[in-house]
């Protein structure tokens, strides 16, 4: 008895008074999550962490680094001069680590953008439709989702080259199977409410429905999903680099740069480490985002 | 309130008071309070209701007996015992054990009070082994538990999961799991909300009867003041937190003292009048039987008063059906203004392999409010989905061309872009999710103006229809149940749609919003002349707005015919059980 009373209980403290009394919901209900967000350290970090890669990435050309330049000292190990040593050609490991942000920061937030607009818009049409427009669309994820990714993209990277257009368009199509699966998850559940019927009942037309019914509905659910693609995206390009078949020498890229000097780890850890960190980082700042949205929206 | 021998009480409350803790931006952090000095005594073995509308305090009031609340409450009281317990003065261990042993709790809604991935067996004999049986023992005695309940094969019962049971199933394997621990006090929050008429009385016999086996105190919470009263022996009536008025059960519903108590009872659906509006009248059936009114009841003065176009009130409503209504349907021929707003013939609908509606047929007159009755799974809202254009059918639905108000000289285009504007519109029961969650009030009425081609203003439909300017700016989220109901019912009368299906449109609100809903659906029926299919499972909602009623049963039409007659002269078993089911909850008892 002791369970149930705990487990309805708070069913029924929440039930009528405590909403009587309650504040009433503000308007601005963006602001409140924002600020609900902003109280959550993990997400205040990450914030940071990925603002200062984004810094990088535009900026490091300003800063004076120069990720090419030979320094004269080959595999020097960090030092007041060479924050994080100097790698096989006496290249600046601070400066390779920093610019790399560039190129991992240019195919993963617009294949994450493509993935997320091209899942939703699939997801939503397949959700409000049903029917065979659902059945046909799911279908083909299916077969998409079961491929392994990362072996169909080294695929169609090896058919289609490994230029950065070329992979934005490559992570997008790759991630919109799994985006349209969870978007239209969250249509049925917004179709089975009665605003989507009325808006029906009163000759609404489909699109209408589908952009100013639904789509705000699952806005947030469309948010947490783009924020975990992009997570993905950025490992994927980086894991891409790596298996070299993104970006070529001497770009400064994370994913070559650790593959280049996987040789070193044993006498010069600092070639690796570093830009292994920077990859981690991000990814893990990104995807922190992703889970703080997902508990302070839902 | 005469028992003052405090240790013969299994409860004894003095000078309650709970109070919430709330933050607001202007006045910061203020304890609220929502029990005021509450003092109530309920004898072993009596049942004590507590009636209110919600926000009242009700639910808080008995939650504070268990000492269940959210943290941030704070509770004080003079005496607070229950079977000699001071509750208040308990440690967490001796709470749990006082939880566990003295009292039980019975939910609102069953299906959230059993874990939907345990058969209910199972979570039943979880009480027992709590209590120290061993597995075998209480196997035996969820068994016997489940026979108490009066559940058939409590052997297959058990095995079962919460989603195969119905509602009154699952409100009956609540109690049995609630009477597990031997309790000496049942509190009953709203136990029968949602369920329909027939297993709301089931369930309150069972109570009753087992109160008389096992002698355990209860306190019935509900909004329903006629429920209260037939299962009470005494009743408190709560306003705001406070204990207006508390006495013996029939007399206070007879001969309430306080205001608040004769609100109530004034708002109630009182199931011996007819419709609402007094200017109502309701003409009888062609084909009736000899004795009952014929066609020309129709008083013309009371329709000249009306201001209504005679011509529309008075043939067009009479029924087709005759004795019964069931069966082939005669349509009346003449101009296209004599013929039913809708006539449906032979509807069928089937969802696989079961029959959903079977070979319906009826009408509804222009200006006429159909009332469809039956329980859950009969098929009604089914029939409204039908009715609606959302599903398939086998069948005829044909709608008779409409000329609706403001369009005296039918020469309103009936099209907008090509497009043919709706015929139907529908007010559905949960006005929650019947409203984006995410459009102001405003942005939901002027785009509803424009789908449906109205000619008035947002400010205008929502004066109509009673929404205040002030909530125009809101999300629904903001708003109460009631005024949610308000925004659905002005998007339905957004333009001229011929006619709108309130389908339980009252069934989630406490007594007096939903008088003033009915009110308020009255009013607009007969200022535009719509025509409703009013769906409830409540006969005495349904006979306050309808001329006639239709009875569902199984998917059967079983009965048809004028309000009135439906009450007086019920011929199906069904409608006979519904209305004395109806009319049992309505007659206070004293004392059992």
């Amino acid at each position: 008895m002791d369970s149930l009373s705990t487990e309805l209980g708070t069913v029924a403290g929440t039930r009528e008074e405590l909403v009587a009394v309650a504040p009433p919901a503000a308007a601005g209900a963006a602001r409140r999550r924002l600020r609900a967000l902003l109280r959550r350290p993990t997400f205040v970090v990450s914030a940071v962490i990925v603002l200062f890669w984004v810094v990088a990435a535009l900026g490091w050309h300003l800063f004076g680094l120069d990720p090419y330049g030979n320094s004269g000292q080959a595999l020097a190990a960090p030092s007041w001069s060479q924050p994080f040593g100097t790698d096989n050609l006496g290249r600046s490991v601070f400066a390779r680590t920093l610019a790399g942000s560039d190129t991992a920061l240019a195919v993963g937030p617009l294949g994450a953008l493509l993935a997320t607009v091209l899942g939703s818009a699939l997801g939503v049409v397949a959700g409000y439709f049903r029917g065979w427009v659902d059945t046909a669309l799911m279908r083909l994820f299916d077969v998409l989702v079961v491929l392994p990714p990362l072996i169909f993209l080294i695929v169609i990277v090896a058919a289609f080259g490994a230029s950065v257009p070329a992979l934005i368009v490559i992570i997008g199509v790759v991630f919109a199977p799994g985006i349209a699966r969870i978007i239209r998850a969250a249509v049925l559940a917004e179709m089975g409410k009665k605003y989507v019927t009325s808006a029906r009942l009163q000759g609404e037309s489909a699109l209408r429905i589908m952009a100013t019914e639904l789509v705000p509905n699952v806005l947030p659910t469309i948010i947490i999903q783009a924020t975990l693609s992009l997570a993905s995206a950025i490992l994927m390009t980086a894991t891409l680099s790596f298996l070299g078949l993104g970006q070529q020498p001497p770009s400064p890229d994370w994913g070559l740069a650790i593959n280049q000097n996987l040789d070193y780890i044993e006498t010069a850890w600092w070639t690796v480490i570093f830009p292994a960190l920077a990859v981690a980082s991000l990814v893990v700042a990104v995807q922190l985002i992703a889970d703080n949205i997902k508990e302070t929206w839902s | 309130m005469s028992e003052t021998r405090v240790s013969e009480n299994t409860v004894s409350v003095r000078d309650l008071t709970v109070s919430y803790r709330t933050v607001s931006k202007h006045t910061g952090q203020r304890m609220v309070p929502a029990v005021r000095e509450l003092s109530l005594d309920v004898a072993a073995g009596e049942s004590y209701g507590l009636v209110g509308e919600s926000g009242s305090g009700k639910s808080t009031a008995a939650m504070a007996l268990t000492r269940y609340l959210p943290a941030g409450t704070e509770v004080t009281a003079a005496e607070l015992s229950i079977a000699g317990t001071s509750v208040l003065g308990l440690d967490a261990a001796a709470l749990r054990a006082f939880r566990a042993s003295t009292l039980a709790v019975v939910y609102q809604e069953p299906g959230q009070a059993l874990n939907p991935t345990m058969p209910v067996g199972e979570q039943v004999a979880e009480v027992y082994r709590l209590h120290g049986d061993n597995r075998a023992a209480a196997r035996d005695a969820t068994l016997a538990a489940i026979d108490r309940v009066r559940l058939a094969d409590a052997r297959a019962i058990a095995r079962r999961y919460p989603h195969e049971l119905s509602g009154g199933q699952q409100q009956r394997i609540v109690i049995a799991m609630a009477l597990a621990s031997e309790p000496r006090l049942l509190i009953l929050d709203e136990p029968t909300t949602g369920l329909d008429s027939r297993v709301e009385t089931e369930i309150m016999a069972l109570i009753d009867g087992l109160r008389a086996e096992l002698g355990f105190a209860s306190i019935l919470i509900s909004h329903n003041l006629p429920l209260v009263a037939a299962h009470c022996q005494r009743i408190g009536v709560l306003q705001g937190g406070v204990l207006v008025e508390e006495g013996a059960a029939a007399d206070v519903l007879l001969a309430p003292r306080h205001s608040y108590t004769r609100a109530l009872i004034a708002a109630l659906p009182d199931i011996n009048a007819a419709r609402r509006s007094p200017a109502r009248v309701i003409a009888a059936a062609d084909g009736a039987p000899a004795g009952l009114a014929a066609a020309d009841e129709v008083n013309p003065a009371v329709n000249a008063a009306e201001g209504a176009s005679p011509g529309r009130r008075s043939g067009p409503t009479a029924a087709n059906g005759g004795a019964g209504g069931v069966g082939a349907i005669g349509i009346r021929s003449g101009s296209s203004e004599d013929q039913p707003l809708v006539t449906v013939a032979n509807l069928t609908k089937r969802h696989h392999r079961k029959t959903a509606l079977s070979d319906v047929s009826f009408t509804i007159g222009r200006g006429e409010v159909l009332g469809l009755v039956g329980e859950s799974g009969s098929g009604k809202s089914t029939l409204g989905l039908t009715l609606a254009g959302l599903t398939g059918y086998e069948g005829t639905i044909s709608f008779a061309p409409w000329t609706g108000e403001g369009s005296a000289g039918a020469g309103r285009s009936r099209r907008r872009g090509g497009q043919a504007l709706p015929r139907v519109q529908v007010v559905f029961q949960n006005a929650d999710a019947s409203l984006n969650p995410r459009r102001t009030v405003r942005r939901v009425l002027a785009r509803s103006i424009e789908l449906l081609g109205g000619t008035q203003t947002v400010e205008e439909l929502a004066a109509r229809t009673g929404v205040a300017t002030d909530l125009l700016d809101k999300l629904p989220q903001q708003l109460s149940g009631g005024q949610k109901q308000r925004v659905a019912i002005a998007r339905a009368f957004a333009g001229h749609v011929p006619l709108v299906i309130c389908d339980e449109p009252t069934s989630a609100l406490d007594v007096s919003s939903q008088a003033r809903l009915l009110d308020l659906l009255t009013e607009l029926q007969e200022r535009t002349g719509v025509s409703y299919l009013f769906i409830s499972h409540d006969l005495a909602v349904v006979r306050q707005v309808a001329d006639r009623i239709a009875v569902l049963y199984n998917g059967e039409l079983v009965e048809l015919k004028p309000a009135d007659q439906v009450f007086e002269r019920p011929e199906h078993p069904y409608t006979q059980s519904l209305v004395d089911s109806a009319l049992a909850l309505r007659r206070p008892t004293d004392g059992k």
